[in-house]
């Protein structure tokens, strides 16, 4: 009875942070609104028995919301980042929408016949979920190391302001007479500049 | 505590994040929305696993959807840098090329 007590102050604060993220008026709140959203989604997790990804979602969350509360400030500037402000728009059609699809997975949800568990789980389910990684599903984690090493070298690409076509041309092994580099750079900088 | 239950929340999550990505203009409060939905899937998939199947297989997709968000954040954040130095703003009404 307390554990499901619990579950439900925990669903119900997820989803008031949801909708607090849309409805508080500075975006820096907005952001803290969504950090409890997510904080009360990883406890549901770790409530599930998933102790090992309901941390790891929290952690994750939580050093997600502040790194993106530093580029609210940074893109805004610290004042419209903390001022009352509303920058929406089709906010009457976004609302149908969401209402719609609220419903119909509401109606989905109660209309599936689930099928009755099958399995049991292990005794140690994160000992499990490292055994599967370091074995059975290891191509599942190989598959997604060179998507996370793409985007790195991608968010790097588009985040450089200048890269080494901006900064040489066409000729990247540019060098002046007496062999040094030649970049294009508007201010030299290095030894001997 | 019951899979219908939790899979309801999981849908309110998934709906608010939806309006979100469709409602905001700034680009970082529309990666929030997106985050919301990933969050909603998030928990949806570990009350299926819980309730349906305790398998390692079920864990390991939610750690893809975990790495699917990860992703999300980054590539985010990066057209966002990109957006703004391009267009010295951060809204999505300034980034409408491709409009049909």
């Amino acid at each position: 009875m307390i554990v499901a007590l619990i579950f439900w102050a925990f669903a119900a604060l997820a989803v008031a942070g949801g909708i607090a993220v849309f409805v508080v008026n500075s975006m820096a709140r907005a952001t803290y609104a969504l950090a409890v959203s997510f904080v009360a989604v990883g406890a549901m997790i770790v409530m599930l028995h998933l102790d090992y990804i309901g941390v790891i979602t929290i952690l994750m969350m939580l050093m997600e919301m502040a790194i993106m509360a530093v580029f609210m400030v940074m893109f805004m500037g610290m004042n419209p980042a903390l001022m009352p402000m509303d920058m929406t728009h089709h906010k009457r059609r976004s609302v149908i929408l969401a209402v719609v699809v609220f419903a119909v997975l509401v109606v989905a949800i109660f209309l599936i016949p689930w099928p009755a568990r099958t399995g049991t789980p292990a005794a140690d389910l994160t000992r499990s979920l490292g055994d599967a990684i370091m074995g059975t599903k290891m191509l599942v984690m190989l598959a997604i190391s060179p998507v996370l090493f793409a985007t790195i070298v991608a968010g790097l690409v588009l985040a450089n302001p200048r890269g080494r076509y901006d900064r040489y041309g066409d000729q990247l092994d540019r060098r002046t007479t007496d062999g040094h580099p030649d970049p294009d750079d508007p201010v030299r900088g290095g030894i001997g500049r | 505590m019951t899979l219908q239950f939790v899979l309801l929340v999981a849908a309110a999550l998934f709906a608010i994040g939806i309006y979100g990505a469709l409602s905001q203009q700034v680009v970082v409060m529309v990666m929030m929305g997106i985050e919301l939905m990933i969050n909603g899937v998030l928990l949806a998939g570990g009350a299926l696993w819980w309730f349906l199947a305790p398998t390692p297989d079920g864990q390991t997709l939610l750690l893809v959807i975990l790495a699917a968000m990860t992703v999300e954040m980054a590539m985010g954040f990066a057209v966002a840098t990109v957006v703004h130095r391009s267009r010295n703003s951060d809204m999505t009404d300034s980034a409408t090329d491709l409009a049909g």
